[in-house]
């Protein structure tokens, strides 16, 4: 019930906004526009009716695809919008309106296999729709804010420049910081757990460090080992340490009494048990260490470039982007390292299933 | 665990003596151990410009006067603990507090950023755990778009940020809370997520039968459930809000706060002033984790359970 009163109201929404003025010249100007809408809203209609279930579910997708459509095909004509186009305004919020009721549709999908992808991939798309469509309507200074197609541009015709940037930060700072950190971490903590004096020492020490804010140690480790990547992947080391130390010592932990009774049971040596029961029995910890450390290490790369690099680098090009105000080209980059930050993490989110597949966190 | 146990005499498992060789001895000897692996590193990093500087007098040196010269550097590469400790000493208790030397100063205006991310992060990070517990279509778009800005090196927009507010006319504390926001809501977000649902089926359902509206349910069932995880993630995402209001502070131009210590002593190569920064990040950091804990407690009395 509540639904059909959304739906409802976008409606209502929907036809208001037509009454209402719309920048200069108003719905009139363009006929296209006016035509995207109309079918937007015959659609919606017609996803009101109760008839068929996949009538009703594809008309109100329709609608909403065609509802975008409508102020895009506007504002390419003469302004000025912002306030002295409510309607397109008011068109819009019925809009989204009709929007939540498409994603609540969406999300009665299966949430297994890639049917489950379409309810964030069309949020993710209607977030960056709706930036698009705020900026250019209200005339949103390039130097505030720019528009995802200004960004999209700027990643198209500046890759030349983006690149080196992503190879120097990316490539070689980060992934060689990752893999010194993640071992070294890995290993202390195996040789924590065979001597427990040093665990009992490390663990409530690597507990406080993690209250610490370690990216400060940055401006040091770019003293020390000079401005190019090899003092940022220091800092990844350092950032990426602690966390490995801690997860891998919960999950050296964490194979029952039972099955460590069975082990020895069985008389197997010390190397027999830690590789055959507790590291498998570690391995959901670390690989949650692997997660949290691929966005850390990405993070402190980036924060220890402010502290000086040469001429190269995603952190030194925002940095030096902000300061002239190239505010897209700082929007490209970091739409770069989010991009490279999410396929890291996912790539360690495919093997960590691959490894751990027995866990019964994946379990059905 | 139980083979050290078993090591150990049984007299020592009793007893304040039995609580320090098993908990503070095996710490304190791991400081000890690394303020001397400190003092070692101080020596071999700062001893090649000493030696330098020894050579340009044309004076013979004996060791230890190499030793005493590199642990009293001005701008050492490295320096040593009593040096800091020094520095640190002096910038905290003997400098009036409103001047910009003091560390004390530069520590108040990060923590005034700090509780004020912390806090906006908190409330927005509820918000949406409890929109997403409440709403199907947030908690299929939304919640995978939460974890996705968490790969974004969101740290990265923080010079744009403090930028563009400053473009518009907020200065001074509010961007760098923004900025602590954006890094602090997510521990929120996701714990609070867990703890509104970690009630059982069967406690839902008992509150059915009493016809609980979705609030009453809220209030009464599923934010008291909440309270162990949303403890828990505040002591992690106060810890990140601190990070955020330092690395805020760093493209403010080093005007005031911890990050601008750590900025300025990079540029003029005050080694000994970014280790007394970095100290004071340290124990605001781990006094602020002991804050919550302690809230923590309080409200674990509160609520009647042993804490």
């Amino acid at each position: 019930m509540k639904a059909r009163a959304l739906h409802v109201s976008a409606l209502l929404l929907m036809i208001a906004a037509l009454m209402l003025p719309a920048g200069a010249e108003g719905w009139s100007r363009s006929a296209s526009a006016l035509m995207c809408a109309l079918v937007s809203i015959v659609c919606a209609l017609v996803g009101l009716r109760r008839w068929n279930r996949t009538l009703e579910h594809g008309s109100t997708l329709l609608a909403v695809l065609c509802g975008a459509v409508a102020p895009l095909l506007l504002f390419a004509g003469p302004g000025p919008f912002g306030t002295a186009a409510p309607g397109i305004w008011v068109f819009l919020l019925g809009w989204a309106l009709l929007l939540w009721r498409a994603l609540s549709i969406l999300s009665w999908l299966p949430r297994r296999g890639p049917e489950a992808l379409a309810a964030p991939a069309a949020f993710g798309i209607a977030l960056l729709y709706v930036w698009q469509v705020l900026v250019v309507g209200f005339g949103v200074p390039q130097v505030l804010l720019p528009a995802p197609t200004q960004v999209a541009h700027i990643l198209a015709t500046r890759l030349d420049v983006l690149w080196p940037d992503f190879q120097q930060t990316f490539l070689k700072a980060v992934l060689s910081g990752y893999a010194i950190g993640c071992a070294s971490g890995f290993l202390v903590a195996v040789m924590a757990d065979r001597v427990p004096f040093l665990k009992r020492g490390l663990l409530p020490l690597s507990g406080l460090v993690s209250a610490v804010p370690i990216v400060g140690i940055a401006p040091i480790l770019v003293m020390w080992f000079g401005f190019d990547w090899q003092s940022k992947a220091a800092v990844v080391v350092v950032v990426t340490f602690f966390p490995m130390l801690v997860n891998t010592l919960a999950g050296l932990a964490a194979a029952d009494a039972m099955q460590r009774d069975l082990m020895h049971s069985y008389a197997a040596s010390y190397a027999q048990t830690l590789t055959k029961l507790r590291l498998p029995a570690a391995l959901p910890f670390v690989f949650n260490a692997l997660k949290i450390n691929s966005t850390l290490a990405l993070i402190a790369a980036i924060v220890a470039e402010f502290f000086g690099s040469p001429i190269l680098g995603l952190g030194f090009r925002i940095s030096a982007e902000v300061a002239r105000l190239n505010v897209d080209v700082v929007w490209a980059a970091i739409a770069i390292a989010a991009l490279a930050g999410s396929m890291f993490y996912g790539l360690i989110a495919v093997v960590e299933r691959a490894c751990t597949f027995w866990h019964p966190s994946y379990r059905v | 665990m139980t083979t050290d146990a078993a090591a150990l005499p049984a007299a020592l498992h009793t007893g304040v003596g039995a609580d320090f060789v098993h908990r503070i001895g095996p710490v304190a000897a791991i400081i000890v151990a690394v303020i001397v692996l400190w003092y070692g590193a101080a020596v071999w990093l700062n001893a090649p410009r000493v030696i330098e500087r020894f050579k340009n007098d044309e004076r013979p040196w004996t060791a230890r006067e190499l030793v005493e010269a590199t642990w009293s550097m001005e701008r050492p590469v490295l320096p040593a603990p009593h040096q800091i400790a020094q520095n640190f000493y002096e910038t905290v208790f003997r400098t009036p507090i409103d001047s910009k030397r003091s560390l004390v100063y530069h520590a108040g205006v990060t923590v005034s950023a700090t509780l004020l991310g912390f806090l906006f992060g908190t409330v927005l990070g509820i918000l949406l755990a409890i929109g997403i517990v409440h709403s199907p279509v947030l908690d299929r778009s939304l919640l995978p778009w939460i974890i996705a800005s968490q790969t974004v090196p969101i740290l990265a927009i923080a010079p744009m940020v403090v930028v563009v507010l400053g473009s518009i006319g907020f200065v001074g504390l509010f961007p760098k809370a923004v900025i602590s926001m954006y890094l602090c809501f997510f521990p929120v977000t996701i714990g609070m997520v867990k703890g509104l649902r970690s009630p059982d089926p069967l406690q839902l359902d008992l509150m059915r039968t009493y016809s609980a509206s979705p609030g009453q349910v809220l209030w009464k069932l599923r934010w008291p459930a909440a309270a162990d995880f949303m403890f828990a993630s505040l002591k992690v995402a106060i810890a990140t809000s601190l990070v955020g209001a330092i690395v805020g502070e760093l493209p403010t131009g080093a005007q005031a706060g911890l990050g601008a210590r750590l900025l300025s002593g990079s540029y003029y190569g005050q080694t000994i002033q970014i280790w007394a920064a970095l100290i004071m990040a340290a124990i605001i950091g781990v006094m602020l984790v002991a804050l919550v804990g302690i809230i923590e407690h309080v409200v674990a009395r509160h609520m009647g359970r042993p804490a």
